[in-house]
């Protein structure tokens, strides 16, 4: 098993010129070894099965519902349809519901990541009495589970006639105290160097937050914009119990209730499930990067 | 350092910025008003949203308050000693103790062996994180649609699975003895990628030359694995077990929606019998009272588990 390692210091040479530079690749793991391609094909095992599920699905929806109802394999006895597609797309709800998704969720996200950013700042950054007991209160807070909240908040919404609409919605979302956490541990790391140089020039605190401290955080504040997007999209419990209108549905729990009303036909549930999800797989792609990246850089990693 | 740094800066603030009201207030005012100016938004949402229902449902739990707003009256501990004597409270709670049992060990251990393999750099890094990250995508709406058409006895494919392998069909969410086992495989597959993200990312931060530095003193794949790799990832692993933890013990959305809303024995979780309580039964000062019970335990988890990391820190 020492063989990578004799093989690995070749590769270390300057003629290994072939060698992409992948971020992620450690040394000792690039070449064609036998460990290697068990790993690969590891992998490759274990990512069929986890894409499996979802593929099938997929191929599902394609079917007529007689070939789904019969437990069809990949492609049914009547050929490949979009006739699930086309019954959902008819109903015109999923517009509506995957309009309301769209907004409230970036509402939600762009409130959330603004006061937790700011938050963060001050208490980064910023000297004032009871900053340590704040702070305190903020971390305890993240292992309320929100759960425990919905009795009390749904007589808040009751109190403040916001039951059954989109601020009822939408304001309960946006406290986020691991957010606050996060981007607070980001902006420690910022050399404080930085900003004393703007200060002394004559910055103000929101000068500086502005365009010194939140240009440097993009990436960690895109992070948490793409998971604080990706959990309120997915949000089930608190949309569920707060909005009846079937105009003022989210996705996930208008799809729901046409689930409870249709729930045998297999083909269109699976049609539904694919739609609800493809806005976010697209998003996942474009955004993978920042995303793994994000995750780095919360400071999860290491220390 | 954080001694000069203040000083320099109020210093400039004070002469910097002419025409603020506060102009003739010493530094440290000054800087106590901006942090408030940044402070204010959340902590008036944190306020409202947070904190207030959490006493206000500390105090719903000594009522008998129902959603009509009918009752109301003062109870004291009537509904905690209720809860305490409520077998289908402590069978719920059972309930989310073994499930978190049963997925936590998983949710961790594949989430490992998945970001060592992806780690090695192979090609297509693109397809296998997209391949164990994307079901983290899915609503827990979504993922419920497929696994009950998954674990459909008649036409699912997992039990066309077992007939591969020449075993009985089972009837997954239908029978008490495999529904939570059905749940916690669905569970399983939607929410590893988080902890295979932050695998991931631990790994990246190790540092190339401990395994360049291993590699010159004839150190093979398998020593680099248990001398460096593993050993680094101790403060991840606690970190993500808690994580997991705390997530697995707020069981609902998926148990509550592959059963099609119906309760059941063997899988109702202590948060949907939190709903169930509130919202069907519609006995808000009962319900809050579970909630407390519920949070109770998280806190007491939370505690020891801080304890723990504490130890383990000195040690280290």
């Amino acid at each position: 098993m020492t063989t990578t390692a004799q093989v690995r210091s070749p590769l270390a040479t300057p003629d290994g010129a072939g060698t992409r530079p992948d971020r992620t690749t450690k040394p000792g793991a690039r070449r064609l070894s036998p460990l290697n391609i068990l790993a690969f094909l590891a992998l490759a095992l274990m990512a069929i099965g986890w894409l499996l599920p979802f593929l099938w699905a997929v191929a599902t929806s394609f079917m007529t519902e007689t070939d789904a109802a019969s437990g069809g394999s990949w492609i049914g006895p009547s050929g490949p349809t979009t006739d699930a597609y086309a019954a959902i797309l008819a109903q015109g709800n999923v517009y509506i519901w995957a309009f309301n998704s769209l907004w409230t969720s970036a509402a939600v996200t762009a409130i959330t990541v603004a006061i937790s950013a700011m938050a963060a700042y001050a208490f980064s950054r910023l000297e004032f009495p009871g900053r340590k007991f704040l702070f305190g209160a903020v971390i305890a807070s993240i292992v309320v589970p929100p759960q425990v909240l919905i009795i009390p908040l749904f007589y808040e919404m009751l109190a403040f006639n916001l039951v059954d609409t989109p601020l009822g919605l939408i304001l309960p979302q946006v406290v986020a105290p691991a957010m606050v956490f996060i981007l607070k541990k980001f902006f420690d790391q910022v050399p404080i160097e930085l900003e004393d140089a703007a200060r002394v020039d004559g910055a103000g605190r929101v000068r500086v937050f502005w365009s010194i401290a939140l240009p440097l955080s993009r990436g960690i504040l895109a992070a948490v914009a793409i998971f604080v997007f990706i959990s309120t999209w997915n949000n089930f419990l608190w949309p569920f119990l707060i909005i009846n209108d079937t105009n003022l549905m989210t996705l996930p729990v208008g799809l729901q209730t046409v689930i409870s009303a249709y729930g045998v036909q297999y083909a269109q549930v699976m049609a539904q499930a694919v739609l609800a999800s493809l806005p976010l797989i697209v998003l996942f792609l474009i955004f993978q990067k920042q995303i793994v990246r994000g995750v780095a850089t919360t400071g999860f990693g290491g220390t | 350092m954080t001694t000069t740094a203040p000083a320099a800066s109020t210093a400039t603030v004070v002469t910097g910025r002419p025409g603020a009201r506060v102009r003739h207030a010493t530094g440290e005012r000054r800087e106590t008003a901006a942090a408030w100016g940044f402070l204010t938004p959340f902590m008036i949402a944190f306020v409202l949203f947070l904190v207030w229902p959490l006493l206000h449902g500390l105090y719903l739990s000594f009522t008998d308050q129902s959603l009509t707003g009918a009752g109301g009256g003062f109870v004291g501990f009537a509904n905690y000693a209720e809860a305490l004597g409520d077998p289908v409270m402590w069978r719920s709670l059972g309930n989310t103790v073994w499930f978190t049992i049963l997925s936590t060990v998983p949710l961790v251990l594949l989430a490992l062996v998945m970001a060592l393999l992806v780690h090695r750099g192979l090609p297509a890094q693109w397809l296998w994180r997209l391949s164990f990250f994307m079901p983290y995508l899915l609503a827990s709406t979504v993922i419920s649609q497929i696994w009950v058409w998954i674990f459909n006895p008649q036409i699912g494919a997992a039990n066309r699975v077992l007939a591969w392998f020449g075993l009985e069909p089972l009837a997954w969410l239908q029978s008490p003895d495999t529904n939570m086992y059905a749940i916690v495989i669905a569970t399983v597959w939607w929410t590893v990628g988080f902890n295979f993200l932050l695998y991931l990312a631990a790994l990246q931060n190790i540092p190339a030359q401990q395994y360049e530095a291993a590699a010159i003193d004839g150190a093979g794949p398998w020593r680099q694995l248990w001398s460096i790799t593993l050993p680094q990832l101790g403060q991840v692993t606690v970190l993500i077990v808690i994580l997991q933890m705390l997530a697995s013990l707020k069981l609902f959305d998926q148990a509550y929606q592959m059963l099609g809303g119906v309760a059941s024995d063997t899988t109702r979780s202590i948060v949907q019998y939190i709903y169930e309580a509130g919202f069907v039964g519609y006995r808000f000062g009962y319900s809050s009272a579970i909630s407390y019970v519920f949070f109770a335990i998280i806190v007491i988890i939370g505690v020891v588990q801080a304890f723990a990391m504490r130890r383990r820190g000195e040690q280290s």
